[in-house]
């Protein structure tokens, strides 16, 4: 007699790769990252990345029992995006912001469409941007960021602001100066001079690798995004060509136009390693489901990227730009994708 | 020796060939019944010439072909013709087949050999005597070989690959008879070059087999013409058009076949059959099947004669069938299909036997999360993700635009997708049913 078999369509076996698996390597390369978060901005950022996660399981739940879907919390992928998302904020951004964030990214960013897979735009970044319109002195006021710890910058004579994050030092007080000299004064112009110079030097350079300079609580240490960064690759659970691409348009584009002395005099070094750039290009731009899935696909989307944020920061009112840059080329995806197809084995 | 090549895609499943690599080749004793279906090839189904109570020896012919495209078929064990009618196939269907009860004797046919050399027979005669013999591709599609052999005027043949690649998990058929037959083996494709009026020939195989490779290289020697190719162990190595883009770097052009670069590939079994069927007239009578697995009592090679019972071949060598075998592969476990029973047999394109013990392996079900590993796997550069979704939705046009008829179901895309979707079986659907509509529009 025969024993009951199992009859199902071919392959009859499979790699070991899952979803859950993925989402854990992710926050496995994050905890470096967080750690540093804990150290250089201390006990509120424990708290909002806590609540950041607590509220954007919760709300998967709740939306998921709304929507008479079956109860799938336990891919791990809203822990990701409450880590992400507790990363955009300022350290003394209240508890509450996290979780109102939280609750945004994942019910109107991704429960609305479907829930996992089915989201168009980064949940996180989505998130960020809506508390950004929402309440955009506690997100982005200079005045709530921590000093540096090195006290750089500290000691040039400028109003305030020596506690802003550099690119919005850069655009709020030394781009201001440079462009009206003559109302500003002598002092403060030699002042802006000095401190361009400062943030040329090595010593500068190191402040913002390891993180020691202000900003979002999650994207200041360059080398704790990359440590993250070189574990996902090594896994395979992000593709190399969304940082490199983004990261070398910025790198290329920022040398062209960034400089304030003409073309070809940007600082790329104080690009690529300031602001959101290495936390985006990173963990947020290589969001598997809201970026292309063809290899063409993927530079475009990249270099799109990378293209958007430069315009921003230089030509555009925020100082940073990576948020929004990403959040455009999600929204070109699925036609990226259409786009570049391959060409099929034996096409033309 | 050429170094190692290989081509775009593919996947690296867990080999598992040690559990049978170094079981020489047994043959099994004929079994007491067998059921040999009338339809096991592409092509015209077969006429049987035999009615039930017929007497039969092994090599009788029991079916004549209807058309070009078709190849007899013949007895596997002598004695009396039981039936003929519909028995289960392995497809789940049920299929016209002659069924023959043994008489426990083996009484053989008398084959006939060629007068002289086999050098001296024409390229339509040694065709004839392939025909004859009931040879099929032996790799799995089973596509009458003589027809394959003689490709149209104009399609000239420059290159013949010989497909020792096995690039399943699990099958060693392929490699243990390349180890045990080496002369022949080279023999019958010097025969198959000749008859292609061909030149060059390639060897190809997998660089885990090294012991094959040697063996190889030293049988071939100084052939002219003649090489041992090393592919990259990868899965779909061995798909047709995967050794073709690796060896020579030409693809065949969407909708074509291989000849239409100049290229024809065979597998090592057919080759062997080759040999036999032109040296001593001996018809395509039995297959070396692995039999693998996990928590089998006697795995290996086995040489089983065309239509031996699945159920039949288990009790012969575990001593019978346990309970907790969970799920039966015919072939490889990337492209074999899982049989519904054990009452089915094996067929002339059968290569192996993959039991697999319960629980069986279910992939979970999620979302596509567009990681893109399927797009990257692929071997014939589709977009096996945007496919699955199309065929779900029933959007055919766009099934047809993305080239759905192109997919050779390898199962690549499946075994990589993390969310474990089944990309194969929708892509299987969509393409069935893209093919299909153009065979209704045209009526």
């Amino acid at each position: 007699m025969s024993p009951t078999l199992n009859v199902s369509s071919s392959p009859h076996i499979y790699s070991s790769e899952s979803i859950p698996k993925i989402m854990i390597g992710v926050v496995l390369s994050l905890v470096p990252a967080t750690l540093g978060a804990v150290y250089f901005f201390g006990l509120n950022a424990v708290v909002l990345i806590v609540m950041a996660v607590a509220s954007a399981v919760g709300t998967e739940a709740l939306c998921q029992k709304l929507r008479g879907a079956p109860l799938k919390i336990d891919d791990f992928s809203a822990v990701v995006t409450g880590i992400l998302l507790a990363f955009n904020l300022p350290s003394n951004a209240p508890w509450w912001m996290a979780i109102v964030g939280s609750a945004f990214a994942i019910a109107v960013a991704k429960e609305v469409f479907g829930g996992i897979g089915f989201n168009i735009w980064n949940p996180a970044l989505a998130g960020r941007a809506f508390l950004l319109a929402s309440w955009p002195t506690s997100m982005i006021s200079s005045a709530d960021f921590p000093a540096p710890r090195d006290g750089s910058l500290s000691g040039l004579k400028l109003d305030a602001l020596t506690q802003a994050t550099p690119l919005q030092f850069i655009k709020n007080v030394i781009g201001p100066l440079l462009k009206e000299p003559g109302e500003a004064g002598a002092a403060k112009l030699e002042a802006a001079h000095q401190a361009l110079a400062q943030m040329s030097t090595a010593s500068y350079y190191g402040s913002l690798f390891w993180g020691q300079v202000g900003g979002v609580i999650g994207e200041t240490s360059a080398a704790l995004l990359i440590l993250g960064g070189v574990f996902l690759l090594v896994k395979g659970y992000i593709d190399w060509r969304v940082p490199v691409g983004f990261i070398g348009t910025v790198a290329l584009l920022a040398w062209i136009f960034g400089g304030p002395q003409g073309y070809f005099t940007g600082n790329v070094l104080f690009h690529v390693l300031s602001g959101g750039l290495l936390l985006g290009a990173i963990f947020m731009a290589t969001d598997m489901v809201t970026s292309p899935v063809t290899r063409k696909g993927k530079w475009v989307f990249a270099v799109g990227c990378g293209a958007i944020t430069v315009l921003i920061r230089i030509k555009g009112g925020y100082p940073e730009g990576v948020s929004y840059a990403i959040l455009l080329m999600n929204t070109a995806t699925p036609l990226i994708d259409a786009y570049t197809k391959p060409k099929v084995y034996g096409g033309k | 020796m050429l170094k190692i090549a290989t081509f775009k895609g593919g996947v690296h499943p867990p080999d598992s060939k040690e559990i049978t690599r170094d079981r020489k080749v047994e043959p099994l004793t004929p079994p007491a019944k067998v059921v040999l279906p009338l339809q096991q090839h592409i092509g015209a189904p077969l006429e049987p010439v035999v009615a039930p109570g017929d007497l039969v020896k092994v090599g009788t012919l029991i079916a004549k072909p209807t058309g070009f495209v078709s190849v007899p078929l013949h007895a596997t064990v002598s004695g009396k013709v039981k039936s003929v009618g519909e028995e289960m196939h392995p497809a789940g269907v049920r299929m016209q087949s002659v069924v023959i009860e043994s008489d426990g004797q083996d009484a053989w046919e008398e084959f006939i050999a060629p007068a002289g050399d086999w050098s001296a027979l024409t390229a339509e005669e040694l065709k004839k005597r392939i025909q004859e013999a009931g040879i099929v591709g032996l790799g799995g599609a089973a596509f009458p070989t003589h027809v394959k052999l003689s490709p149209p005027a104009g399609k000239k043949i420059d290159t013949f690959i010989l497909n020792c690649a096995e690039c399943e998990p699990y099958l060693t058929a392929d490699y243990r008879q390349t180890l045990e037959r080496t002369g022949e083996l080279v023999t019958g494709m010097q025969m198959i070059a000749r008859i292609l009026g061909c030149e060059r020939v390639l060897v190809a195989v997998e660089t885990n087999k090294p012991e094959a490779i040697q063996a190889l290289d030293q049988a071939v020697g100084d052939l002219a013409g003649f090489e041992v190719a090393p592919v990259e162990t990868k899965y779909p190595q061995g798909g047709e058009k995967q050794l073709i883009q690796a060896l020579t770097d030409r693809e065949v052009p969407t909708g074509g076949l291989p000849m239409d670069v100049g290229c024809l590939v065979q597998n090592v079994s057919t080759a062997l059959s080759v040999f036999d069927a032109v040296t001593r007239g001996r018809p395509l009578l039995d297959k070396v099947v692995t039999l693998t697995g996990q928590g089998l009592k006697n795995p290996g090679n086995y040489l089983v004669r065309v239509g031996m019972l699945v159920q039949d071949l288990l009790a012969a060598v575990e001593g019978g069938i346990d309970e907790e075998i969970g799920k039966v592969v015919m072939g490889g476990p990337m492209m074999g299909i899982a049989l519904p029973g054990l009452d089915v047999p094996v067929l002339k394109g059968t290569n192996g036997l993959v039991i697999f013990r319960n629980p069986v392996a279910v992939a979970p079900h999620h979302p596509c999360i567009r990681c893109g590993k399927c797009v990257d796997s692929c071997p014939v550069r589709l977009m096996p993700c945007e496919l699955a979704l199309f065929a779900e939705n029933e959007r055919w046009e766009k099934c047809r635009e993305y080239f759905a008829k192109d997919c050779i179901e390898c199962g690549s895309c499946s075994y990589t997708c993390p969310a474990g979707r089944n990309l194969v079986q929708l892509i299987r659907y969509g393409k069935f049913t893209v093919m299909n509509q153009g065979r209704l529009q045209k009526k």
